[in-house]
């Protein structure tokens, strides 16, 4: 397995990334970490002219806090992220889900932005943006976007990013204080593709219960209020209103039982530390 | 911004086990190819070309990578770690090498090349490592025929060895 013929273009700032993306559009792909491109290169289900690198990109790796989001930028890697000391504080959840993307190997290079734009159904990072309302910010040349991660996550790999626009960051809102956040997923391998992944979100007025790996984009599901004694009913028929299919990894009802089991798990979490 | 054209070889120069080197690769050519055919290290093993096994593992300026998801063209100018570099002599192995033998955690050894590189750089980083940070770092490579927990021991064992002689220095 070998990647067809490309044009390498090495970007020493994003602002190049986006004029070189926007002159050439769907026959050009950024290379941010490689951890998904490579492989889509390798196995020729993506054959870009043009391979946009931006991992020399310095202008890129920021990652910057406020009271209202978490900001990160396309070339932060996910290690960087892992590694930053403000990571509990500014976003929980994603504290809670960042060490199962992948291996300490992937996430070495493998960057946050980059897993968001490839979008796979299964994947943490995109059920994370999606479970906390988060945004992304898509750049055409000088100009900026900004779409929600309800709109922006359109398909199986399917996102709302034109192709000649590129992911500058994506942001991670802050969470009210005393929100409980829980994570649960379960693969054939630690750091494998989730077969199923749960984030529970609990704050004084909404539980919200997010759900990766089993329709094509993250489900999001919320209640008011949630009775610990109504909950087994609740999540048996959000397990039913999901489009669970039968694949290679798992069957439909194993899926559906992966709803049920790891949802509740997910919320036990997150209102232990709610409490 | 360098542009480098499809169909033409580039020279990419890098320090590969501390030694200047340079050779040539199309934009296309990974960075697993260009070290066995290029640079004739074969140390570094390829196996499913996508990201998944782990046995093309092998150091980028001091990060763990998978050189199958890394271009040739990438590196240029980087530092590379592969695990020829890691004997201090060519008559001596490194203690995690050592301790590899004397627990037989390999077999037939394809697997092994990557999972010393992820190993190494695991015991380099973390001085106190504890078996849970072996089992998830080691969670990133696939072994068929040695089984893992050889390779576990053997990697407790070193860490103890590497403790014990920086306690002693």
């Amino acid at each position: 397995m070998k990647p067809a013929p490309f044009d390498y273009v090495r970007c020493d700032s994003l602002d190049e990334a986006a004029q070189v993306i926007e002159q050439n559009g769907d026959a050009a792909r950024i290379l941010a970490g490689g951890q998904s491109l490579m492989p889509m290169l390798n196995m020729r289900l993506a054959q870009p002219a043009v391979l946009v690198d931006i991992m020399p990109a310095t202008d890129a790796r920021q990652i910057t806090v406020d009271k209202a989001v978490l900001h990160v930028g396309a070339g932060v890697r996910q290690a960087d992220l892992l590694a930053w000391p403000g990571l509990g504080a500014a976003a929980p959840l994603l504290a809670r889900s960042l060490p199962w993307v992948g291996h300490t190997q992937t996430r070495a290079r493998g960057t946050i932005c980059g897993s968001i734009a490839h979008a796979d159904p299964s994947s943490e990072l995109p059920l994370t943006l999606a479970a906390l309302g988060g945004t992304v910010i898509l750049r055409r040349g000088n100009k900026r976007r900004k779409v929600a991660a309800a709109d922006f996550f359109m398909g199986m790999m399917l996102t709302d990013k034109a192709d000649d626009e590129v992911i500058e960051a994506v942001e991670f809102p802050q969470m009210p204080a005393g929100t409980g956040t829980g994570f649960r997923e379960v693969g054939r391998r630690k750091g494998d593709f989730a077969i199923v992944a749960c984030a529970a979100l609990i704050s004084n007025d909404r539980v919200r219960l997010a759900i990766g790996g089993v329709n094509d984009t993250p489900v999001l599901h919320d209640w008011d209020t949630l009775d610990p004694s109504d909950e087994a009913e609740a999540l048996n028929a959000l397990a039913w209103s999901l489009d669970a299919r039968a694949d290679l990894h798992a069957s439909a009802r194993y899926r559906r039982d992966l709803v049920r089991n790891l949802g509740a798990t997910a919320l036990k979490e997150a209102r232990q530390c709610a409490a | 911004m360098r542009r480098l054209n499809a169909d033409q070889r580039h020279t990419v120069t890098l320090t590969l086990n501390g030694q200047l080197v340079e050779g040539q690769a199309t934009p296309r050519m990974l960075l697993s190819d260009f070290l066995r055919h290029e640079l004739a290290a074969t140390g570094t093993h390829v196996g499913c070309e996508h990201g998944v096994c782990g046995a093309c593992t092998l150091r980028i300026d001091g990060s763990m990578a998978r050189s199958c998801l890394t271009l040739a063209v990438q590196v240029d100018g980087a530092v590379v770690d592969t695990v020829e570099g890691l004997a201090p002599a060519p008559d001596r192995l490194s203690v995690l090498q050592e301790s590899f033998r004397k627990n037989h955690a390999l077999q037939c050894g394809f697997c092994t090349a990557g999972i010393l590189m992820s190993l190494d750089t695991l015991l380099r980083d973390t001085p106190d490592v504890n078996e849970d940070q072996i089992r998830d770092v080691l969670s990133g490579h696939l072994c068929r025929c040695t089984g893992y927990q050889a390779i576990l021991n053997a990697a407790l064992e070193a860490a103890e060895t590497i403790s014990k002689e920086t306690k002693d220095a």
